[in-house]
């Protein structure tokens, strides 16, 4: 695995919300690093600073949060020196993001192969026929079966577990090496939850994504990931290799998280 | 699949509206019994006729006001259903070939005055969403606060005295040529504007606030497009609704606009009928208006169907 | 926390200042005013502003400085009294439908929904048509349109209220129900209702000039804002002036009762979210 190139190169990355006359950091010096074919996961309890540190590397930080310090590397480029116009483009080509909550993530009034295709007619140039044919082919590669008769339906239409799943097939569909996972398979029922997670494995496998998978939950974590950070308040307390992390805990907290499960 | 249920849902509410039809005949009628006195008889002074008796109960045949009253309200309602609104009293025709020959004024008024509306409201509203705080929000507001708060026939007379008199640029009054409709379109539609500039203000900047559109952006779509794509077409909904309801004002403020620009639609009708005590037009100017709204609301309805997919497959 | 809230916001002060100084022009009007409202003086019919008349004379050589302040008074009086005896009506209405529920709701919302489908200008203006033309039957005809709104909302709130399980409990302990209306539903629902008229007033407001503008209200020669203007109007050409300053001055009133009415609104609203976010 350590032969494997660096897909994404987080360095001392610190980042804020600024309230009126006050700013809160919410992420404080984090660096951490995620190869092709590689899953990394960010553990941390809510309001960690996790789903902050994914959302700078998208650029998607809303406001009043914003960036302070730091570099982040993909591929080669720096996001922190990129336009938002490149940026838009390296979303849409290089990362892709699934969200914890399916549900609310696809647009209501929208067909979801229609959302699919969208991501679809934004990287190539094809025919609207085209379009659909590669997404269905899309849609069953994130198992999702009879991708026909789920085209057209909207997304309070079906369950969060096949939501997920569209969400997976629009991050397939755009042929993003890296794919960032901000609690995927918390919002869904547990069997659900399994899926999900082997769906995750099986991709990054046939498609050599680096996946940054973010998560409170240890037992994903286990079954999961290669290599592991620990994060509180903002801070990477720990990290490791996942035999080591979970045989050898070394942070007070790292074991307060075990304990805890 | 769809489209039954769309048609299901447009016959429930077709059938819900006819205990709402019934009772807006029944209070459509009761108006005529609202006069302070013996409506044939006002009407027969107003027309300069002597109340003689003969006269009298001649304009009370012609005024449905024979008989005992529920059998009034029946055969009235017989009339009605025929489209036989009774016959005008100033100008001895029937009111509702009368008010056939004027409603299309008043519709190409109110759809141009909706359309500037629109035009006001959409761009202040989707911009003050999009920079929230910034100038063009407080532009926004002071817009919304005029619009709700300026009187539609001072507006009218001012831009007919800055318009017409001063600069000479547009037509004065009456309806002649495209450019005599933008004048009153613009009054009744600034008006209007105020509230959608908020609501879609509101319902903009909590669509933008939501997953989806997130999701939207982290595809790598280009900004417009998430707000034309994603973002407007929810965000438009509630406006949507609100616009059912405030057709009614709309036709309600053209009575006002058409008078002062001296536009041939029902509304200027129904005051020169006011002023001639033609009860019998009034009556039905009324009913008229309350149907026509009725029907509107209901294309409302099925359009905001169309656009919802939530309210049609659940 | 209401209070600071509401003194911070500019727009509430400026509305409030604006409704006062009107407010002191209708009850200090005959001290206020330079001459007779009433009085026509022929030989000085159209003239232009000068000492004796700050703001010039109509067609009929009556002071229009004079006339716009009486015309406060019958604004405020009209607009104070349509909104009270909408109230009147909505407020038992609404109170009667939503905490009686059954086939009392039902009746009273099917009544509702029927005069909801009327414009309600138009029904106002023809009731007002039917009964004669005067500012008597304007009230009653404005009235007789205008409660069916407020009794919605007021019944939505009685509703929202009975989810609040105090109620129940003390419908428990023995309460009548006559007085859980009066001292468990109607104080909660105070505020909101206040805020809901304060915000209402302008829009009366500019509907009472509206029918008088069309003549269906004030008759002459009381002084009325919407009748000066609709008398502006065959001298709109050489008299612009006549149509400016009515105008004027109804803008003025209207947007301080929605600069307070929005304010009221916006500051209920957060102190309401505080409450809320507190349990």
């Amino acid at each position: 695995m350590n032969n494997e190139s660096t897909l994404l190169k987080v360095s001392h990355l610190s980042a804020s919300f600024h309230t009126g006359s006050q700013q809160v950091r919410a992420v404080e010096d984090v660096s951490l690093e995620v190869r092709s074919g590689q899953i990394v996961a960010l553990v941390g309890e809510s309001g960690s600073g996790k789903s902050v540190t994914a959302m700078s590397i998208l650029g998607l930080l809303d406001p009043p949060g914003c960036i302070d310090s730091g570099d982040i590397w993909l591929h080669g480029h720096n996001l922190r020196e990129c336009s938002t116009r490149q940026l838009r483009k390296l979303r849409g080509t290089e990362m892709a993001v699934i969200f914890q909550d399916p549900m609310n993530a696809l647009n209501p009034v929208l067909p979801v192969g229609r959302q699919i295709m969208e991501t679809i007619a934004l990287h190539r140039q094809v025919t609207g026929q085209e379009a659909k044919q590669l997404a269905m082919k899309q849609m069953q590669q994130a198992g999702l079966n009879d991708p026909a008769q789920l085209f057209s339906k909207y997304p309070f239409q079906i369950s969060g577990g096949m939501c997920q799943r569209v969400m997976i097939a629009i991050a397939l569909a755009s042929g993003a090496s890296l794919l960032i996972a901000d609690e995927p398979t918390t919002a869904l029922d547990v069997t659900i939850q399994a899926q999900i997670l082997t769906e995750l494995d099986r991709i990054r496998r046939a498609n050599h994504m680096g996946i940054l998978l973010i998560t409170h939950d240890l037992g994903v974590v286990a079954e999961l990931a290669d290599y592991v950070y620990v994060m509180k308040s903002g801070r990477i307390v720990e990290s490791g290799n996942v035999f080591d992390i979970f045989s050898r805990p070394v942070h007070p907290y790292t074991k307060y998280l075990m304990d805890c499960r | 699949m769809e489209l039954n249920a769309i048609i299901r849902t447009l016959l429930q509410r077709l059938l819900q509206l006819i205990p709402v039809l019934l009772g807006i005949s029944v209070i459509t009628f009761a108006l005529m019994h609202l006069t302070s006195g013996d409506p044939a008889e006002i009407m027969l002074r107003a027309d300069g006729i002597k109340p003689t008796y003969e006269a009298i109960e001649a304009a009370r045949i012609a005024l449905g006001l024979d008989g005992p009253v529920y059998m009034q309200y029946v055969h009235w309602l017989y009339r009605v259903l025929h489209l036989d609104l009774g016959i005008s009293y100033s100008s001895n025709r029937p009111v509702f070939t009368e008010l056939m020959n004027r409603f299309p004024a008043t519709a190409l008024l109110s759809g141009c005055s909706l359309l500037a509306a629109i035009l006001i409201a959409l761009p202040m509203g989707v911009g003050s969403a999009l920079y929230p705080g910034k100038w063009f929000d407080r532009l926004g507001r002071v817009c919304a606060l005029f619009s709700v708060s300026m009187p539609g026939y001072w507006l009218g007379l001012l831009l007919i005295y800055y318009g017409s008199v001063k600069l000479k640029l547009l037509p004065v009054t009456g309806m002649d040529g495209v450019s005599s409709v933008i004048l009153p379109a613009f009054t009744l539609g600034f008006g209007m504007a105020g509230v959608y500039i908020r609501l879609i203000r509101s319902s903009l900047l909590d669509v933008l606030a939501t997953l989806y559109i997130k999701a939207a952006r982290a595809k790598g779509l280009q900004e417009w497009r998430v707000i034309t794509r994603h973002a407007l077409r929810n965000a438009l909904l509630p406006s949507l609704t609100l616009l059912g309801v405030n057709i009614a004002g709309l036709l309600g403020g053209s009575v006002v606009v058409e008078t002062i620009f001296s536009w041939p639609g029902i509304g200027k009708y129904v005051i020169e009928a006011i002023f001639a005590k033609d009860y019998i037009v009034i009556q039905g100017y009324v009913l008229w208006m309350a149907v026509v709204v009725v029907l509107i609301n209901l294309a409302v309805d099925s359009l905001h169907l169309m656009l919802d997919p939530r309210i049609r497959l659940r | 926390m209401f209070r600071i809230s509401l003194l911070k916001n500019n727009g509430v002060k400026l509305g409030a200042g604006i409704i006062l100084v009107f407010i002191g022009a209708g009850l200090f009007a005959p001290w206020l005013s330079p001459s007779d409202p009433l009085q026509i003086h022929m030989e000085h019919k159209l003239s232009m502003p000068s000492w004796d008349y700050p703001l010039g004379t109509d067609h009929l050589g009556r002071c229009v400085l004079s006339r716009l302040i009486y015309g406060t008074r019958t604004t405020l009086y009209y607009s104070f009294a349509v909104l009270t005896v909408v109230f009147a009506i909505s407020i038992p209405v609404g109170l009667l439908a939503g905490y009686a529920g059954g086939k009392i709701d039902q009746l009273i919302m099917r009544i509702i929904d029927i005069l909801l489908a009327f414009p309600s200008l138009i029904l106002s203006l023809a009731i007002t048509a039917m009964l004669g033309a005067s500012m008597k039957n304007l009230l009653i005809a404005f009235a007789a349109v205008w409660w069916t709104g407020y009794a919605r909302v007021i019944r939505s709130l009685v509703l929202q209220i009975k989810e609040g399980g105090y109620i129940a409990a003390a419908a428990a302990s023995g309460t009548s129900h006559l007085q859980i209306v009066l001292r468990h539903i109607l104080p909660v629902a105070a505020r909101p209702i206040l805020v809901l008229a304060s915000m209402e007033v302008g829009t009366i407001m500019l509907s009472i000039a509206g029918l008088s503008f069309l003549g269906l209200g004030a008759q002459p020669p009381t002084p009325e804002w919407g009748m000066m203007l609709n008398d502006s109007r065959a001298y709109i050409q050489t008299e612009p002036r006549l149509m400016l300053f009515p105008g004027m001055v109804i803008l003025l009133a209207v947007l301080g009762f929605n600069l307070l009415g929005e304010g009221l609104r916006r500051s209920a609203r957060d102190y309401d979210t505080r409450e809320v976010s507190v349990r």
